[in-house]
Parts: structure tokens; sequence; C-alpha cells
């Protein structure tokens, strides 16, 4: 299958090697990868933040970007729900229901990483090791808008050599919600206090989960409190062989 | 705070709170236990999902049948020897209520827990003009005690543990002052208390959970049996009801007496519901006012996608599930309206101008349990994000507007976007220390107050998949795939 | 205190208030939703039914789940019960209309005829009613307050509610009551859905039986 990828831009920007993960795995399985070089951004940010017409500019350009791709994956949950979920309520608001048809044709063919491989490709064993302790966080918008399930954590299951660890409170919102988190910093911080401490409860090496946006949020509460323990993109685990680790 | 109208924007409303530990412990306390009680409740039922679709449809029925539906209601409690009030907003409902009062010479009255009664500062007008207004419901009654103001809408007192209240009745309850905090014997106390108010009072105020247009019938859903008392014993019963809270026929009532309690207090049915129909001669109040509020509800209604916030039958689940609710509490929210709801219903009530009110659609993560948890499908995130672009529209050109703006140009183009990394890249030199950001400034300095930020990394994914086209990357690995079923 | 307003002025001037807002608040109504189609209603969802005696003994699960007292009899057997469930008590109130055969023998019975004050009531300990509906799936009793219900201030004022139910009376379903009394609010009469006891859950969301309704709530099915 010839798979456009949508990598957002956080993961381009910051997160490169989740990208890298991201195509390696869909290589390994068989697919061919396709990264057009004129995507940028989804324009979540734009429309949660309130900048609904900056937000539309964007999304009519994601679907200029991928207009003929056959299937797009998306290593982010939250992108992935912007798009299919916001985006046509978005451009319904600012009465451009043209936009607001495209987005809907467009939607079905875009797939978050977890539910492209399970739900459509049908596998949950991609030839993943990764021999370390890890425990897993559901990030909201693909548990509660995209209802990717348990996708992610049947890929987990299958992956050899580590030792998947439940978490405490895991369905709980680790308080990044993009710029609320810089808005609304104190809020923020107590949610991101008992998720960072319920992972640490954990024992765990790495907590992963399908969003960057919510790793680098933990992530860099977990470092600011020194803990050793680190956060992995699902696509990183996924990728990572015994000859190719990628965290 | 007091009525709808936050004191101060919600982040700064929010840093008091979230700091105090045991307003946080009470609260964690509390929406854990009652989240897991909701989920077996509404569980039960495997038919929950078609209940809250035909709740959602029942009500947008009524609200674009609106003004049919009020004046039938209207005639019904007419005939059947009510008196029905308009009140534009919260002045003149406050008027009516004590003209009332006023013309039965009462100087004190007994009150039915009613958060539409708390929005127009009932209390407050009544005791200007002599009347003392006696809250009933007992989490309304600790709140009245302790000078405080409501923090649920459901359990206004929720900020309250039992060693609080202990010490307020003891210290406020006449003839009470060795109770112990066994939430049964405060209970008690509370029985002693009202029990000859209620029987002797002669003039009750309450709100209405619902009201069915053709026969004329206002609907109180509550608990404690104070509701039952308030409604019956009086003489004369006025109710305050916003305008959205009208079905059409009784049979309507159905469906939410299936999703109110257990979305509510996560029991199959609440111990105790009124339905009265105008004045039912021998039998309770023989004078009945029904006051019909608007109060900035056609506002609302005017705005087609705000408007499901019109369905809101107050069960409080989205309080209780969630994240920011708990952390913040609900006078962070300013307004007796706290919680995921409150911060689309009050913006709206007020006017997305309000300077203070419009900082509430951005309390939220945006997490969705709300959504999840609503039983008339309010889809409380989308509603939060539609109302942030009307609240930027009424700021105006602002430093973030500006980024917004600027970043959105950078992304109008891949190379534009690739440009703009690598200045960043530049740019972000002396904020790395050791491999991370500690310190952000400006707008961002919100971030590394509890947080470390991974600096860009030297190359971008774009960069490496243009060198990997031209081969300078090396495949790392070609091995054959794996395990693929 | 403030004075009342006695003259006629002040009366005339709220009603055209009250006018100007009526008509104010219709207008904003109907300018606010202009266009919007009245949404058709799906099918109200139905669950699995259940048979007469699975019926009842849900309806006794839900009760005692509150932590109400159940009791289930033979029609002979009524009086016997309404004995024990009032215990050390012997004085109650029944509405006019309550049937005599169900009465124990050796108890104050005070009828509500003439209507009895509230102090009156107050000093009653027991009231015993029956019912016009019982729901099995959410243990609702309702009471439409006519017949052998009485009043609305009778079934709340006496501390112990006795209600006696005939199984034939128990619906399954919270659609199903609504439907049976939909006509007696039709026809004006007031409604009280009862589950289970007075309760609060005010403190620490702790469900706490007992505040100012009926404290002790005791249901007699009877069959036959």
């Amino acid at each position: 299958m010839k798979v456009d990828l949508f990598l957002t831009c956080i993961n381009d920007a910051m997160f490169p090697r989740t990208g890298q993960a991201t195509v390696r795995l869909l290589e390994r399985l068989g697919h061919t990868v396709n990264f057009n070089m004129r995507q940028t951004c989804c324009g979540q940010m734009h429309l949660n933040t309130g900048y609904r017409s900056d937000a539309l500019h964007l999304v009519r350009k994601f679907v200029n970007d991928f207009r003929d791709a056959e299937v797009i994956v998306a290593p982010s949950g939250s992108c992935v729900a912007m798009i299919r979920e916001l985006a046509p309520e978005a451009a319904h608001w600012e009465g451009d229901n043209e936009l607001r048809r495209e987005v809907q044709a467009l939607a079905p063919r875009l797939y978050e990483l977890s539910e492209f491989l399970v739900g459509k490709l049908r596998v949950t064993d991609v030839g993943a090791y990764y021999p370390h302790k890890v425990t897993y966080h559901p990030t909201c918008h693909a548990m509660r808008m995209l209802r990717v399930g348990d996708a992610p954590l049947k890929l987990l299951q299958q992956v050899r050599g580590m030792t998947l660890l439940e978490l405490a409170g895991a369905d709980e919102c680790c308080g990044f919600g993009g710029t609320f988190s810089v808005k609304n910093p104190d809020v923020s911080a107590a949610m991101l206090a008992d998720k960072t401490r319920h992972i640490l409860e954990t024992g765990a090496e790495a907590c992963t989960a399908g969003d960057n946006s919510c790793l680098m949020h933990i992530g860099g509460g977990l470092h600011r409190l020194r803990s050793g323990a680190r956060t992995i993109h699902l696509a990183g685990i996924l990728a990572s062989t015994e000859g190719e680790v990628f965290a | 705070m007091s009525g709808l109208h936050p004191a101060q924007p919600f982040p700064e409303a929010a840093r008091e709170q979230v700091n105090q530990p045991q307003l946080r412990a009470n609260l964690r306390k509390v929406t854990h236990t009652i989240r897991e009680k909701r989920l077996r409740a509404t569980q039960e039922l495997p038919h929950w999902e078609e209940l809250r679709q035909l709740g959602e449809a029942t009500k947008d029925a009524s609200l674009a049948d609106l003004s049919n539906r009020l004046l039938t209601l209207e005639a019904s409690v007419k005939a059947r020897g009510g008196q029905v009030h308009w009140a534009r907003d919260a002045a003149e409902a406050r008027e009516i209520v004590t003209r009332i009062a006023l013309a039965h010479q009462v100087q004190e009255l007994i009150k039915v827990k009613s958060i539409t009664s708390d929005e127009i500062e009932l209390n407050k007008a009544l005791d200007a003009h002599g009347v003392h207004a006696i809250e009933t419901d007992l989490a309304e009654l600790i709140v009245q005690l302790s000078n405080d103001t409501p923090s649920h809408i459901l359990v206004p007192a929720i900020h309250r543990n039992r060693a609080e209240i202990q010490a307020l009745f003891n210290a406020e309850l006449p003839g009470e002052g060795h109770l112990s905090d066994d939430p049964a014997e405060l209970a008690g106390a509370a029985r002693r208390y009202l029990r000859h108010k209620f029987l002797t009072t002669k003039m009750a105020v309450s709100g209405g959970n619902f009201a069915i247009a053709k026969t004329g019938t206002v609907c109180v859903v509550e608990s404690e049996g104070n509701g039952r008392m308030c409604l019956t014993l009086p003489e004369v019963l006025v109710s305050i009801m916003g305008i959205e809270k009208v079905l059409d026929r009784f049979e309507d009532i159905s469906v939410f007496m299936e999703l109110l309690p257990r979305s509510s207090t996560a029991e199959r049915m609440n111990p105790y519901t009124s339905f009265w129909s105008g004045v039912t001669p021998g039998d309770g109040p023989q004078e009945f006012h029904l006051i019909l509020l608007d109060n900035g509800r056609t506002d609302v209604l005017a705005d087609d996608f705000g408007r499901q916030t019109l369905r809101c039958i107050r069960c409080s689940a989205c309080l209780n599930v969630c994240p920011v609710y708990e952390r913040a509490g609900g006078h962070a929210y300013g307004s007796v309206y706290p919680g995921p709801i409150g911060a689309i219903l009050t913006p709206q009530l007020l006017g997305m101008h309000d300077q203070n009110a419009n900082t509430l659609p951005g309390a939220s993560s945006l997490c969705g349990a709300c959504f999840d948890a609503c039983p008339v499908r309010i889809n409380i995130p989308q509603v939060l994000i539609y109302l942030r672009g009307e609240a930027a529209q009424h700021k105006g050109p602002t430093l973030e507007a500006l980024a917004m703006h600027g970043m959105r140009l950078a992304m109008s183009e891949g190379w534009r976007f690739e440009g703009a990394v690598r200045l960043a890249r530049f740019g972000q030199g002396p904020l790395v220390h050791n491999g991370k950001i500690t310190a952000l400034p400006g707008l961002l300095g919100g971030w590394t107050q509890s947080r470390d930020l991974n600096p860009f990394p030297p190359q971008s994914f774009r960069e490496w998949w243009r060198q990997r086209g031209q081969g300078q990357t090396p495949e790392v690995d070609a091995a054959p795939p794996q395990a693929v079923q | 205190m403030s004075q009342l307003p006695k003259s006629e002025a002040p009366r005339s001037a709220e009603i055209a208030r009250s006018a100007e807002a009526r008509l104010e608040v219709l207008t904003r109504i109907n300018r606010a939703v202009a266009g919007t189609e009245v949404p058709e209603l799906p099918a109200y969802p139905q669950s699995a039914p259940l048979s007469r005696e699975e019926i009842v003994e849900q309806f006794e699960d839900r009760i005692l789940d509150y932590r109400a007292a159940f009791t289930r009899v033979a029609a002979q057997d009524v009086p016997g019960a309404i004995g024990a469930a009032l215990g050390e008590v012997r004085r109650v109130v029944v509405p006019a209309e309550f049937s005599d055969a169900w009465l124990p023998a050796g108890i104050d019975v005070v009828r509500d005829a003439p209507l009895l004050s509230h102090a009156q009531l107050d000093g009653i300990p027991a009231v015993i009613t029956g019912c016009a509906v019982a729901i099995s799936e959410t243990g609702t009793i309702i009471l439409d307050h006519q017949g052998d219900q009485g009043r609305r201030a009778l079934s709340l004022i006496p501390d112990i509610h006795i209600c006696v139910i005939r199984a034939g009376q128990v619906v399954q379903t919270v659609r199903e009551g609504t439907e049976q009394v939909a006509p007696s609010v039709r026809a004006g009469r007031p409604l009280t859905w009862l589950s289970g006891g007075s309760a609060t859950s005010d403190i620490e969301l702790v469900r706490v039986e007992g505040v100012h309704g009926p404290r002790h709530l005791k249901v007699i099915v009877v069959d036959g």
C-alpha cells in the first residue's frame, strides 16, 4: 500500500525520530511511504486557541496537500482528531461549507498510527523488540475523539522483551491541552503532578503514548523532577528491533 | 463571586484555589468516588447511549419550538389556578419575588435549592427588603451558615469536609454544640433545625427542573425531602425557572428521569420528585406563581452552535469527571455555574465581551471527559473551542493573535516552515542549558514553570527525508518484515 | 421592613411591565430560532421485558438497595404485615378512603377527614397509603394523591411511611410508569415519586438515609 505520512508540524520540527520510526515501521511492514514536502500543520493549535480563520487556512492547505492520497497515516491522535472531528465543524462555523465537504471526504482516509495498524492492516505483532519496562498513557483525543480503544495496547502487548506496566488513573488527562498548559499553568501543573506520580509509581523506565505533544509535557515534568524516567512515542517502540533502537 | 459574574479571570482565580491542599483533597476524594458510581449506574442500562440521544433530541425539539411551548405552559398553569410572570433579567425576577413576599407580609421564607435563584442573587435582594430566605437543602444551608458561595451544582458545599461542617453546625445551629462528624448525625441536626420552619412558614421559593407545557406541570427533583416540605406545606409558592426548562408532553419526562439521577447522584432514581400543576384544591399551596426567566438565555439560543448549552439538565456529571474542576474547585469559575458546563454557560449568558467570563472557555485541557458524561450530549469541548474563537474576536489585536498569525504564515508553505524551524534552532541557543530549556520568556513562561523542554534537534524530519531521498542517509536496516499477518 | 404597595397604581405598572417583558422574551426567542426545524424524536429504547415474577423480584431488590423495608404477603395477611411494620407504634393516620380490611386491630387509626392540620400530622408517628403505580427497574413508587393515597402532606410529615402496593401495580420501566400516571397529570393531579426514604449525599457525597421526609419507608407488596 502507498501510505502518505502526515507527520505533523511538532514531530517534524521537534521529534524527527518519531517520523523516522514511523517510516521504518511502515516500510518494514511492506508499505511504500510518501512524505509530501508541502505539508505543515493541521491548524489545531490555532483553532483551540481561538484563531479560527488562521486554523482554516491550514486545514485548507492540508486538504490541498493530501487530496490525492490513498491513505494518510499520522503518528498523532490529536492532529487526526483535529482534521476528522473538529475541522468540519470549524469550517461550518465560518460558513465555509465547501471546505467542510472536502475535509469530510478526506477524513475516512486519514488514520492515527495504531488505528491504521490494528484497524486497517489487522496487524498487532509488528516484529518489535524493546527490552524495557514501559507504561502506557492513553491520550485524550485518541481515546475520546478517535475511539482507538485498546489498539495501542494490543500492539504493545506483542512487543518482545518489553514489560508493560499498568498505569493508575490512565484515562485522566495529563494536563497538556495545547495552549492551556501556558495559559493555565497552575491547573495544568497540578494535573501533570498526578500523572507523573502515577507513572513513577509503576516503576517504569519510560512512559509511552501516541502523541508527542502530551509526551513533551509529561517528559518535561519527569525531567524537572530529575526522575530518570523518560518518554517515548509509540512509533519508536514499534519500530525498534534487536538491530535498531529508536529511543 | 456574586451570581453569574466572575470577579477575576479564571487563571488567576484558579491559582488561588489550586494551592489549597485541604480543598484539593476534599475534591479529589468526592469526584473520584462519584465517577466510579456513575459509571456503574449508567452501564447498568444497556441502552444508555440511546437514552442520551433521545434526551438530546427531546431538548432540541423544545428549544426549536420554545415560544409555542412557553405560551402553552403559561395557558395551562393559568387554567390550573397559577399565575405566570415573565422576567427579562435578574433584576425583574428579583422584583417579582420581592413584591409577592411583601404583599403577603412575610419576614421569612423557605427555599428549595435553586441555582436559578442563586443566579439572580435573590437572597440578598430579599434581605434588603427585610425578608430572610432560609435555605433548606443541607448543602445550601452549610453554604448559607458559613457565608460562603456554592462550588458545585448538585452539592454546593462539596468543598467542605465533614470536620468543617461539624465545626460549623456546632457553632451556628441553635441548641447544638456536641455533634460528632458523622454525616448522619449532622443531617439529623439540620432536620431538627428546619422542622419547625417547614411546618410554620407561609411562603416558599423553588426552582424547577422541568416544566410540562401541555399540562402546566412543574417538577422538582431532590433527595432530602426539604423540597417536598417547601412545595407542599406553605400557603404561597413561587417557582423561578429558566425558559429553557419546558418540555411538551408529560411523557417527555420519562427519559430525563432515567438520565438525570444516574448522571448526578449515580442512583437509579433520586429519593423524591414532586410534580404539580398550578393549584390543587385542598392539597398544597393555594397560591402559585411561576416566573419564567430569560437573563441571557435568548442570547444563547440565538447562536445556533452555542444553543446546545441550553439542553443542560444541571446534573453536574461534567463537573465530577473534569480534571480541571477537580484541581481548581468550583469557586475558581466565579459563577453559580462552575465546571465545564459553567465554562460554556456563564460566558454565553453574560456575553463574550465580559473580560473575566471570556477566560472561562480556556479553563479546559479539552480532554473530552465532559462530553462522554453528559446525559444530553452537549458537546462541551467543541463549544469551548467555538467560544474561544468568539472570545478572540472580542479581544482585538493582541500579542498572542500576532504570534498565531505569524505562525500561520510560516506554515503556509513547507519551505517557509522549514526556514522558520531553522531560524528557531539558531535562536534558541541562549536558552539551552545542558541539553534542556528550563526557562522560557514571555507568553511561554507558563510552560517552564513546572516542565523542562527539549530544544529543537539539529535536523528536522524533512531535512532528513530530503537527504534520504538523495541517498545521503544510509538505510540502517533492510531486514524483511517480521511476523506480519 | 418596607411597606407593601397598597395602591392600584404600582399594580397596574407591574401588569404593564410583565406584558412588555413577555412580548420581548417571546420576540427574542422567535428571532433566535427562526428557521430551526423541530427534530423528530428517535424511538424510546426498550429494556428486555421481564416476567411478572421477575418484575416483583427486581422491585424488591431495588427497594432493599435503598435500605427501605420490604415485605411480600398474600391479601389476607396485609393487616399482619402492617402490624409488624408498625412495631411499637400504635397510632397511624390513613387517607379518608383507605380500606378498613387492611388495617390491623388494636391500633389507633386517625383518618384525614376532616383534613388534619400540619401540627396534628406532626404528632402522628406513622402513615399508611396505597400508590398509583410502582416501577421495578428503579424501585420507584408513584403517588398521584387520590383515593387511598391521600393529599401530599399526609405522606410527608409522619416519620414512618408504610406503602401498600398490589403486585399488579408494579411495572418494569420508568416509561411504563410515566405512561400510567399521565392521565392523572392531565387531570391536574400532583405526583410524588418515592425511591427509598429521604436521603442526602451533601456531606462528602456519602449517602445518609433520613433527613426531612419520612425517615422510614416500609413497602408491603400484596399478591393476588
